[in-house]
C-alpha cells in the first residue's frame, strides 16, 4: 500500500561531485521492492512537484536514496541533515522481478544515476550473478556496496577506470553471458542493451524514466510507448510509473 | 452549517470537485483521498474513441506551476462507460464527466452515450491548449462555441458544463456566448497556454513546444476572470486555477463562484481536496457564516 508520510532524515552524504546519499527511516520501507522509487516533496511551494528517487537499499524500516543534483530540488534535497524531515510517498512503480532470476545467472546493468537502484536489486537477486556498471569517470559512487553483491566490471567513459567505453563494451571485453539482464541507465544505454538482449536470445527487464507529475498513475505525464495495448487508456502507452517504471526490453519501443 | 450548494439542479453536498486531468476517474487517487467526501469528481476528458496523446516530454515544473500537454490521451467511451463510471458510482459523490472531441460529431456521440449512464452532470471540454484539432477551435470563437453548446444540449440528458479557455481575449464574451447556446453551467479556468525553454539543451522544455500553465502561479487571473464571468451570466460558475488551499478556494468563491475544481494541488498532495473541504469548514466557523451561499460572490 502506497503511503505519503514525513520522512525523518538519518544521514546526508555526497559520494561523488553532484552525487548524494541520503538515508530516511519511513514505514515505507516495509513495504518496498528493488527497482521501486519513492517521490520526494519540496518545501518551497514555488516547487510543486514531487521529484521521483529509486530506491537504493531497503533496509527493516529505513530507505537509501543516491540521487544526483540535477536541479534546485534535488538541490534542496541536498541540504536535508540529520533530525530534518521531507515528505515522501511510496513505495511506487513495480519494480524488477527478482524471482525471474531463479536458478539463472543474472547480468546487471546500471548506467550512471541508472546505478544505485541495481544495488538493491543485486542484493536480492539470488542465484549467480555478475555487476556490469558504467560511470563517466573513475570516480565511481557505491562501488563497495556493489563489490559486496558479486564480480563488479566497471566501464567508463573516460577509460580512467575499468573499459573505456559502455556498458556493453565491458560486457563484450569480459567475455560476461547470463540468462537474464536487470537494466537501469540513460536511454541510449537501455536501448544498447535492449538490441544486445534481443541478439543473444536474453531475457531483459529495463527500468524506464521520465518527467512526472503525479506519480500514481492518474496524470499520462510519464508514458511510454509499449508492444501490447496499456490497461488504462487502450492504446500503445503504458505509464512508467505504474505499470513500470520496470519493463521487459522487448516491451517497450523508443 | 450547511456547505451544500447547488447547480443546474444537482445538489452537492460541498463545493470542492476535481479538476478534470489531474485525478482520472478517481481510482488512482482513492487509495489517499476518501472519494465520498469530494463534492464532485470531474474525470479526465474522454472522447468518443481512444486517444494516444502527445509524445513526451508531456510536462515541465516552472515557478509555481507547470506545464502539461498530455494531449487528452484517453481510453475513448466504451471503456470509459463499462470501467470508471461503475468505479466512480461505488462512491458517495457526484460524478461529472469531461467529454472532449475533435468535430461536433465526436462531442455529440460521446454525450449520447452517456444519455442513459448514472452521471450526474457533463462538462464539455473547449479549451484544451494542447490538440490541433477540437477542443479550443470551439473555445476561441464565441460563434463557435455557442453552436457547440446549442449541438451538445440538443443531446444532452445530464445539464451541461461548458469548460471555458482563459485564452481569449475577453473570456465574459464566451461566457455569454455558451449561455446563449443553452449552457446550464461555465467552468473557468482551463490552463493558460505557455512555453517553456531549456537553456542547456537549447530545445523546448516540452515535446509539443507548447502546454497548459496550471498552478498557483495562473491564480489571480484565474480569480479575476471568474469575477468578470459571474458578473456577465447568469448561470453557475465553477472556478479553478491554481487553487491549492482553502483560502484559495474561498477568494474564488467570493469571486462569484458557486463550486471550485482543483487540479494541480493533487500532484502534490493527493489529500488536498479533503483538506480544503475542511479548510471552508474552518473559516465558516470562524466567520459565522451558516450557509456556505452566503459565501458566493459576496465580495465588495
Amino acid at each position: 500500500m502506497k503511503r505519503k508520510e514525513e520522512a525523518a532524515v538519518l544521514s546526508q552524504e555526497c559520494l561523488s561531485p553532484g552525487i548524494y546519499s541520503m538515508w530516511l527511516e519511513t514505514g515505507i520501507a516495509k513495504e518496498a521492492s528493488p527497482g521501486q522509487f519513492v517521490s520526494l516533496y519540496s518545501r518551497d511551494g514555488s516547487r510543486l512537484l514531487p521529484r521521483p528517487i529509486s530506491l537504493c537499499e531497503i533496509g527493516k524500516d529505513r530507505i537509501r536514496l543516491v540521487y544526483r543534483v540535477a536541479g534546485k530540488g534535488t538541490k534542496e534535497f541536498s541540504g536535508l541533515e540529520p533530525g530534518d524531515t521531507v515528505e515522501i510517498m511510496g513505495p511506487l512503480g513495480n519494480g524488477f522481478p527478482i524471482k525471474e532470476t531463479e536458478g539463472k545467472r543474472t547480468l546487471l546493468i546500471g548506467g550512471g544515476i541508472g546505478i544505485p537502484p541495481m544495488v538493491e536489486v543485486a542484493r536480492q537477486v539470488p542465484g549467480e550473478k555478475l555487476l556490469v556498471m558504467g560511470y563517466r569517470d573513475s570516480r565511481m559512487f557505491l562501488k563497495k556496496e556493489l563489490e559486496d553483491c558479486g564480480p563488479l566490471f566497471v566501464a567508463t567513459e573516460d577509460g580512467s577506470f575499468g573499459t573505456k567505453g559502455t556498458v556493453l563494451d565491458a560486457v563484450r571485453e569480459n567475455g560476461l553471458s547470463a540468462d537474464v539482464i536487470f537494466a537501469c541507465g540513460p536511454l541510449p544505454m537501455l536501448r544498447a542493451v535492449k538490441d544486445y538482449a534481443e541478439g543473444h536470445g536474453i531475457l531483459a527487464w529495463i527500468s524506464m524514466e521520465e518527467r512526472m507529475a503525479c506519480g500514481i498513475g492518474a496524470c499520462l505525464a510519464c508514458v511510454c510507448e509499449s508492444k501490447e495495448v496499456d490497461g488504462h487508456s487502450h492504446v500503445h502507452n503504458k505509464r512508467i510509473c505504474k505499470d513500470g517504471p520496470v519493463f521487459p526490453a522487448g516491451e517497450v519501443e523508443f | 452549517m450547511n456547505l451544500s450548494v447547488e447547480m443546474a439542479g444537482v445538489a452537492l453536498k460541498n463545493p470542492v470537485m476535481t479538476a478534470s486531468g489531474t485525478f482520472g476517474s478517481g481510482e488512482e487517487y482513492g487509495e489517499f483521498v476518501d472519494l465520498n467526501r469530494l463534492g464532485a469528481v470531474v474525470t479526465k476528458g474522454v472522447a468518443n474513441v481512444p486517444w494516444p496523446g502527445n509524445p513526451t516530454p508531456r510536462i515541465a515544473e516552472t515557478y509555481g506551476g507547470m506545464l502539461n500537454a498530455i494531449g487528452l490521451q484517453n481510453p475513448g467511451i466504451d471503456v470509459f462507460v463499462k470501467r470508471d463510471i461503475p468505479f466512480l458510482k461505488q462512491f458517495d459523490t457526484r460524478v461529472v464527466v469531461n467529454v472532449c472531441g475533435k468535430t461536433a460529431e465526436d462531442y455529440v456521440e460521446v454525450v449520447e452515450r452517456l444519455a442513459g449512464e448514472p452521471v450526474d452532470m457533463l462538462e464539455i471540454n473547449i479549451s484544451c491548449p494542447n490538440v490541433k484539432e477540437g477542443g479550443i477551435a470551439f473555445g476561441q470563437s464565441a460563434k463557435a462555441a455557442e453552436a457547440i453548446t446549442r449541438a451538445v444540449k440538443e443531446k444532452a440528458k445530464q445539464p451541461v458544463i461548458m469548460k471555458l479557455s482563459p485564452n481569449v481575449t475577453d473570456i465574459s464574451e464566451m461566457a455569454r456566448a455558451v449561455e446563449a447556446g443553452g449552457a446550464d453551467a461555465v467552468s473557468l479556468i482551463n490552463t493558460l497556454t505557455g512555453m517553456k525553454i531549456d537553456i542547456h539543451r537549447r530545445a523546448f522544455a516540452l515535446a509539443n513546444k507548447t502546454g497548459g500553465l496550471s498552478g498557483p502561479a495562473i491564480k489571480p487571473v484565474a480569480v479575476r476572470m471568474v469575477y468578470q464571468v459571474a458578473q456577465a451570466v447568469k448561470i453557475p460558475v465553477i472556478g479553478m486555477g491554481g487553487i491549492l488551499t482553502a483560502e484559495d478556494a474561498l477568494e474564488f468563491i467570493l469571486a462569484g463562484a458557486t463550486a471550485v475544481s482543483v487540479g494541480t494541488a493533487n500532484f502534490r498532495n493527493p489529500n488536498a481536496t479533503v483538506e480544503i473541504v475542511e479548510g471552508i469548514r474552518d473559516y465558516m466557523e470562524k466567520y459565522k457564516i451558516q450557509d456556505i451561499r452566503e459565501l458566493i460572490g459576496a465580495v465588495g
